[in-house]
C-alpha cells in the first residue's frame, strides 16, 4: 500500500535525523527514506548495529558528537516502534515531483540487491518534503587518479568507520580543507602509516578571518585533537603542496608531490616522489542536489563554488511545501545540519500540526507570528535560538570556505591523457579539443559533445572539474544547474519505470 | 571468533573471508583485492573510489544481480560475487535478471586478482 505521510524526510544523516525526530515528536506522521541500512548518514556512518560483536573497536570509533547521535538514534528508534515514523532504509529516491493536489511524490527504488517492494509501494506521498540528502567529496582529476588505491577521502573514512577496514598500509592524504586532517587522524589511529597530509592552501588563510574561526569553539577543539594526533603520530602537514601525479601499474605505487605557487600551479623542480599504496583525495564537498534541481527549486552558487538550495529562515525552499536542511543548503558540518533539520521540522509541525486537532496536546496553541507564520509560542523561542545557532555556524563555514578554496592553477597538473570523466573515460585533452576546435562553449555543450558526465554517476564526480576546465578555456563561469540536472536521480531498472507508468 | 566460523563469500570462485556487517567492497579490500571492474574503453582496473555509492566505479555482479555497488552491498556467507562477463549464464540464477540501463560490456572483463 502506498505510504502517505505528513512529511517525507530524505536522508538519515544529522539534518534528516534531527528533522524526522522533531517532526514526529511534534505529532505529525513522518516517512523517512534513507539509502543506508541504518541511520547516521555519512558523518555518523558506523558498523552494522546487528553485528557489532564482529568488530574489534567500538561503534563510536573515530566519531565526533557521538553522544548527540546516540540521543537522536534512540529517539528515532522509539518513534519508529511507535509507528510515528515510517522508516524506509536501503532505498533511494530517484525522482521527487509535485502531484496535482499540492503533495510531493517521492519515487523510490532499492539501493542494493533485488527490489522487494511491489510497484505500488515504491511511491511515497507526503504533504511536505524535507530534503536532507547531504553531500559527497568534491574531486579534481590528477594523472593516475583512476588507479585502484586512489580514493575519495570520504570513502577512505567510510571504510574505516563502517567496516573498520583500512584502504591501504601507507597513505598520503591530499586536497584541501580541515576534513583531510580528520581522515589522516582516522587512518593513523587505525595503524596506517600516513606519510603526509598535503593541503594546496596555507593554514595562514585561516588567520585572515580569525573572528570566523572563533565562532565555533567546538571546531577549534576538534582541530586541537587532530593536532595532537599529528604530533604523536608524527604526520607531516605540508601546506601549499599538491599531489600532481599518481603512479602505478595495476594499483597505486607512488605519488609525486609538488609545491604550488600563489595561483595553485605546481612549481617545477619541487617534485618529490613518495611510495604509497593509498591516496585519499578531497577538495571540499558537493551537496547532493538532484532532488532539489529536479523539483525546479531556486538554487545559488555558494562561497565554495557549490550549487546549493536557496532557503528562507524556516529552511523553506522556493517551493512552499519543500524544505532543505544540512549540506544541501551549503556545506556547514554536522552540528549546523542538526539545527537546520530541527528548524525545518518545527516549521512543518507549525503548519501541519494545527490542522490535526486530534493529535498531541501541543497542537492547539497556535499563534500567527510577525511574518505571518503560525508558530507555537514555545517553538518560536526555540526556532529563534536555532536561527542564531545556524547564523553562527554559517559564519564559521564561510571562513572555512575562504580558507580552503580550489585555486585555479590545478588545471596545470593535467595532461591531455588525464581522465576527467571516470565513467565514460573522457580525457582532459578531449575536453579542451571540444572547446577549442568544436565550438562547445559551456559545460553542458561539452557534455553532450564529448560525453563527460554522461555515464553511471551522471557527472557527480566530474561535474565540478568539468565546469572549471571549461571556464579556464572560455573565461566564462559555466552554469552548474544543467550539470546537476538528473531527471532520474539514481540509476533505476527499466522495469521499475515500466511498473511506474 | 575462530577462523572456521568466519563467514566468507566467493569472489570469482576464490574464498574471501569477512566479518558480519561488512560490505562486499570492504571484504575485498581487507583481503588485498583492490580492483574488480575493468573499464569498457580503456580496459583499466577499477575498485572503490567514492566508497559511498556515488561514483559507481565498484560495480560487481552479486548473486546474479548485475551492476551492484560493492561499497553498499552487505557481504553474506556463501555469496557469489563475480567480475566476469555479465552475459555469462549464472548457475544459481533464480530468475532472469531484470533489464539494466547499461549495455553489456563489448569485451569480456578480465578479473583483476592479486595472487
Amino acid at each position: 500500500m502506498t505510504t502517505e505521510s505528513d512529511v517525507i524526510v530524505v536522508g538519515a544523516g544529522p539534518a534528516g535525523l534531527s528533522a524526522a525526530v522533531t517532526a514526529a515528536e511534534g505529532g505529525i506522521r513522518v516517512a523517512m527514506i534513507d539509502a543506508a541500512g541504518q541511520p547516521g548518514g555519512q558523518f555518523w556512518r558506523h558498523p552494522d548495529e546487528n553485528n557489532l560483536g564482529s568488530f574489534d573497536k567500538d561503534e563510536s570509533t573515530g566519531h565526533h558528537h557521538w553522544g548527540r547521535f546516540r540521543d537522536l538514534r534512540s529517539r528515532f528508534r522509539r518513534l519508529v516502534e511507535q509507528g510515528a515514523i515510517t522508516y524506509l532504509p536501503g532505498r533511494q529516491v530517484w525522482r521527487a515531483e509535485r502531484d496535482g493536489a499540492d503533495r510531493v511524490v517521492a519515487h523510490t527504488s532499492v539501493v542494493a540487491g533485488r527490489e522487494t517492494f511491489p510497484a505500488a509501494d515504491r511511491a511515497i506521498i507526503g504533504r511536505r518534503l524535507i530534503i536532507a540528502t547531504g553531500a559527497y567529496d568534491r574531486q579534481l582529476p590528477v594523472p593516475g587518479w583512476t588507479l585502484p588505491g586512489a580514493m575519495a577521502a570520504g570513502g577512505v573514512q567510510a571504510l574505516l568507520k563502517a567496516n573498520q577496514v583500512s584502504a591501504g598500509r601507507r597513505a598520503i592524504v591530499a586536497g584541501t580543507g580541515p576534513f583531510l586532517m580528520s581522515v589522516a587522524a582516522g587512518l593513523a589511529d587505525a595503524g596506517v602509516d600516513v606519510v603526509a597530509v598535503c593541503d594546496i592552501n596555507s593554514l595562514a588563510r585561516w588567520a585572515a578571518t580569525p573572528w570566523r574561526a572563533m565562532q565555533e569553539p567546538g571546531k577549534l577543539l576538534e582541530g586541537a585533537a587532530y593536532a595532537r594526533t599529528f604530533v604523536t603520530q608524527r604526520i607531516p602537514f605540508r601546506m601549499r603542496t599538491a599531489v600532481t601525479e599518481i603512479r602505478g601499474t595495476s594499483r597505486v605505487e607512488q605519488v609525486v608531490t609538488q609545491r604550488v605557487d600563489a595561483n595553485g600551479s605546481p612549481i617545477s623542480g619541487s617534485e618529490r616522489v613518495v611510495d604509497v599504496d593509498l591516496v585519499a583525495l578531497g577538495w571540499g564537498f558537493t551537496p547532493q542536489l538532484e532532488l532539489a534541481v529536479g523539483l525546479g527549486l531556486e538554487t545559488r552558487v555558494d562561497v565554495d563554488g557549490s550549487l546549493v538550495a536557496v532557503v528562507d529562515d524556516d529552511q523553506r525552499t522556493s517551493d512552499p511545501v519543500v524544505f532543505a536542511a544540512g549540506e544541501t543548503t551549503g556545506i556547514g558540518g554536522a552540528v549546523q545540519s542538526c539545527a537546520e533539520g530541527e528548524l525545518a521540522a518545527r516549521a512543518v509541525v507549525g503548519e501541519l500540526g494545527r490542522s490535526r486537532t486530534s493529535r498531541g496536546s501541543g497542537d492547539a496553541r497556535g499563534a500567527i507570528s510577525a511574518g505571518g507564520r503560525r508558530e507555537d509560542p514555545g517553538v518560536a523561542g526555540t526556532s529563534a535560538r536555532l536561527r542564531r545557532r545556524i547564523a553562527r555556524g554559517r559564519r564559521f563555514a564561510v571562513g572555512m570556505h575562504l580558507a580552503s578554496p580550489v585555486p585555479p592553477g590545478w588545471t596545470n597538473w593535467l595532461r591531455p591523457s588525464t581522465i576527467v570523466c571516470r565513467c565514460e573515460e573522457v580525457t582532459a585533452g578531449e575536453i579542451t579539443h571540444t572547446v577549442r576546435d568544436l565550438g562547445a562553449d559551456d559545460p553542458r555543450d561539452v557534455r553532450v559533445t564529448a560525453r563527460p558526465g554522461m555515464g553511471w554517476c551522471q557527472g557527480r564526480v566530474c561535474g565540478y572539474p568539468l565546469s572549471k576546465l571549461v571556464e579556464a578555456e572560455t573565461g566564462c563561469a559555466g552554469d552548474l544547474v544543467p550539470l546537476s540536472k538528473r531527471p532520474i536521480g539514481a540509476p533505476v531498472r527499466l522495469g521499475d519505470i515500466a511498473d511506474h507508468a | 571468533m575462530s577462523d572456521s566460523l568466519q563467514p566468507s563469500l566467493r569472489f570469482d570462485g576464490r574464498e574471501v573471508p569477512f566479518r558480519d556487517g561488512q560490505t562486499v567492497g570492504a571484504a575485498l579490500m581487507a583481503t588485498g583485492i583492490a580492483s574488480w571492474r575493468t573499464t569498457r574503453r580503456g580496459g583499466e582496473p577499477r575498485g572503490l573510489f567514492c566508497g559511498i555509492g556515488v561514483c559507481f566505479d565498484c560495480l560487481v555482479t552479486v548473486d546474479a544481480q548485475r551492476d551492484q555497488r560493492a561499497c553498499l552491498v552487505p557481504a553474506r556467507d556463501g555469496q557469489d560475487v563475480r567480475t566476469g562477463d555479465p552475459r555469462e549464464a549464472l548457475p544459481s540464477q533464480p530468475e532472469a535478471a531484470p533489464l539494466s540501463r547499461s549495455q553489456p560490456d563489448p569485451q569480456p572483463a578480465s578479473p583483476e586478482e592479486d595472487e
